[in-house]
C-alpha cells in the first residue's frame, strides 16, 4: 500500500505483452473529414451534413460534448505526425498500437458524428451506412486486424434491420453495435426486432458507453462536471444490464450475446447481486425468468475490461475479476483515447498464464469466433 | 551514479523538452523557467511517454467557485491519464505518498567549468563559451 511505484521499463517488459497476442475489443478509428465519407454517403445527406450537421439532444447548448478533459478525449501522443485526428492515420496506429502489442485482432467501435444520438433518424441512418461501408473500406480491407462492426440506430428499428441485413450479406463484420442511451431502457420489446436478427445471425450485440439520447445520463439528472459525466457510464449500462436482463432478453434470446463495452467491470458484482436478492423478493413480478438474474448474466454478456478499476490494494481487484468471471471478462485498451489501458500494466493485480490468455485472447476469440 | 554532460542549455527552448538514453533508461529534460528538470521518461502508473505530457500550472482551491493557478508550467500532466506530477520532485499531486517518477539531479555549469573540471564530454565536444545541462544518472 505505501510503496511508492517508481520503477524504469525493463527489456523483459517490453517483450512480455507479445508473448501473448492479444485480442483488443474496443479500438477507435476516426475520419479525416467528412469528405472521407463522400463515396459512400448519397448527395442528399452530403448537402445535410454540410448545411445542418449534427441535430443532437444535448443540454450543451452550441457545442459539441468535445473537448473533454484532452482534445478529441484523445491521449497527447496519439496525434499522427503527418496531421489528422487521433486514430485517423492506419500507419501510425500500426506503428503505436496494433505491431508492439502483438495485436491479432481489434474491433473497431466508431463514435464519429455521434452517430448513435442523431435525433433526425434518417440522417442517423444514411451516416451509420456510410461509415460502416467506410470501416471496411479504410480499415478493415487495409489492415485484416481490424474487425468492423454494424452499427445500427435502434430507435429507427426497421432502419437498422435494414442495415444489418445489408452487411450480414457481407460476412465481413463481427457484431451489431447498438446504443446505450436509446429512448427506451434497452429490455423493451420494440427492440426485440434487433435481437432476433442479430441471434439468427449469430452476431454478438456490442454496446460501447456513451452517446446523448434525449435523458440525463444519471437517474440524478444532467451532470455539473465531466468527471461527474465519465462516472456516470457505469451506472448507465448498470441500468442496461438489469434491462435486458429482467425483461427477460436472454430467454427470448438464449443464443444471443451481449458485450458491454467501455463501462468496467467493478459495478458488476453489485449488479448482479441486489439483481439476484430482488428475485427471490419479487419472482412473480417476472414469472417470464426461469433462472437467477446473475445466472444470464454469467452466461450470454461479456464485458470488456477498460477502464479498469483500481483498488488501493491488488488482492481487491484480484476478488472482482473473480467475482465477475474470468471467462466474462475481454480486454480492450480504448486506443487512442486519454483513459486508454496498457496491455502491460494495467491489470495491478497478477494473474496466472492462463488467466491472461483467457483475458487478453480466448474469450474473445469464443464471443466473436475468430 | 554518473554524470552525463547530454546538451547545451540552448538545445531545449523554454517550455520543451529532449530526451536522452542513459544507462539502458530514457530521461527526459524539461526546461521550465529558466530551469532544467530531469525524470525517467515514464508515467508510474501504465508508462505513458511523459515527453508528451503538458506542462501546466499547478491549479488549487481553497473552496468551490475559488482558483489559483501557481507555479506555471512546472506541473507534469501525464499524455494518457491526465496524472499530475511535481516536476521538480517527480511526486504525484493527487498521491504523493504512493505515486512517483524518478527523478534525476540536474546542473547547468559552463563549458570553461566542464573543460577544466574531472568530466568530458560525452556526447559532443564542450565549447567552453557555452552553458550545458548535466544530469546525474
Amino acid at each position: 500500500m505505501s510503496d511508492v511505484i517508481d520503477r524504469p521499463m525493463l527489456e523483459t517488459e517490453k517483450t512480455a505483452a507479445t508473448r501473448l497476442k492479444i485480442i483488443d475489443c474496443d479500438i477507435h478509428p476516426s475520419i479525416h473529414s467528412h469528405s472521407d465519407l463522400n463515396e459512400f454517403l448519397p448527395k442528399r445527406w452530403q448537402q445535410h451534413l454540410k448545411e445542418y450537421g449534427s441535430h443532437l439532444r444535448t443540454p450543451y447548448i452550441g457545442t459539441t460534448p468535445y473537448p473533454r478533459s484532452s482534445p478529441l478525449i484523445a491521449r497527447r501522443d496519439a496525434w499522427p505526425p503527418t496531421g489528422g485526428v487521433p486514430g485517423s492515420d492506419l500507419d501510425f496506429m500500426r506503428k503505436q498500437h496494433l505491431d508492439p502489442f502483438d495485436v491479432e485482432f481489434g474491433i473497431l467501435q466508431v463514435l464519429d458524428l455521434f452517430i448513435f444520438s442523431q435525433q433526425n433518424l434518417e440522417f442517423g441512418a444514411a451516416i451509420q451506412r456510410a461509415i460502416n461501408d467506410w470501416q471496411l473500406a479504410f480499415w478493415s480491407h487495409r489492415d485484416p486486424r481490424l474487425k468492423a462492426s454494424i452499427l445500427v440506430g435502434q430507435d429507427g428499428d426497421d432502419l437498422g434491420i435494414a442495415e444489418i441485413e445489408r452487411c450480414a450479406k457481407t460476412g465481413e463484420y463481427i457484431q451489431i453495435n447498438v446504443s446505450p442511451r436509446a429512448n427506451e431502457p434497452l429490455g423493451r420489446r420494440r427492440y426485440w426486432p434487433i435481437y432476433a436478427r442479430a441471434q439468427e445471425l449469430d452476431l454478438p450485440l456490442g454496446i460501447h458507453v456513451g452517446g446523448y439520447g434525449g435523458h440525463a445520463p444519471t437517474g440524478g439528472g444532467w451532470p455539473s462536471y465531466y468527471c461527474e459525466e465519465h462516472q456516470s457510464n457505469a451506472h448507465t449500462v448498470a441500468s442496461q444490464l438489469t434491462s435486458l436482463v429482467l425483461e427477460g432478453i436472454p430467454e427470448r434470446f438464449p443464443k444471443l450475446k451481449i458485450v458491454f463495452i467501455e463501462g468496467g467491470f467493478g459495478w458488476i458484482p453489485s449488479a448482479m447481486w441486489r439483481m439476484d436478492q430482488h428475485f427471490e423478493r419479487f419472482r412473480s413480478e417476472v414469472p417470464h425468468l426461469e433462472r437467477k438474474p446473475s445466472e444470464y448474466v454469467k452466461e450470454h454478456f461479456w464485458f470488456t475490461t477498460q477502464p479498469i478499476d483500481e483498488p488501493d490494494e491488488a488482492r481487491h481487484l484480484r476478488q472482482l475479476i473473480e467475482w465477475v468471471g474470468i471467462d466474462r471478462l475481454l480486454f480492450s485498451s480504448d486506443y487512442p483515447h486519454w483513459d486508454y489501458d496498457d496491455a502491460r500494466y494495467a491489470f495491478k493485480t497478477p494473474l496466472t498464464e492462463a488467466e491472461r490468455r483467457k483475458i487478453f485472447n480466448s474469450n474473445a476469440r469464443a464471443v466473436y469466433k475468430f | 551514479m554518473a554524470r552525463h554532460i547530454v546538451a547545451r542549455t540552448s538545445d531545449i527552448p523554454a517550455g520543451g523538452n529532449k530526451v536522452f538514453g542513459l544507462e539502458g533508461r530514457d530521461v527526459v529534460v524539461f526546461h521550465v523557467n529558466g530551469e532544467f528538470f530531469a525524470l525517467l521518461n515514464r508515467c508510474p502508473h501504465e508508462g505513458a511517454p511523459l515527453e508528451k505530457a503538458a506542462c501546466v500550472a499547478r491549479l488549487t482551491s481553497p473552496e468551490p467557485g475559488i482558483y489559483q493557478r501557481d507555479r506555471v508550467g512546472e506541473m507534469l500532466r501525464c499524455p494518457w491519464h491526465g496524472w499530475e506530477f511535481d516536476m521538480r520532485n517527480g511526486q504525484s499531486w493527487f498521491d504523493p505518498n504512493r505515486f512517483k517518477i524518478r527523478s534525476y539531479p540536474v546542473a547547468v555549469e559552463s563549458g570553461e567549468e566542464l573543460q577544466k573540471g574531472p568530466y568530458v564530454a560525452e556526447t559532443f565536444p564542450v565549447h567552453i563559451e557555452d552553458n550545458y545541462i548535466i544530469v546525474d544518472v
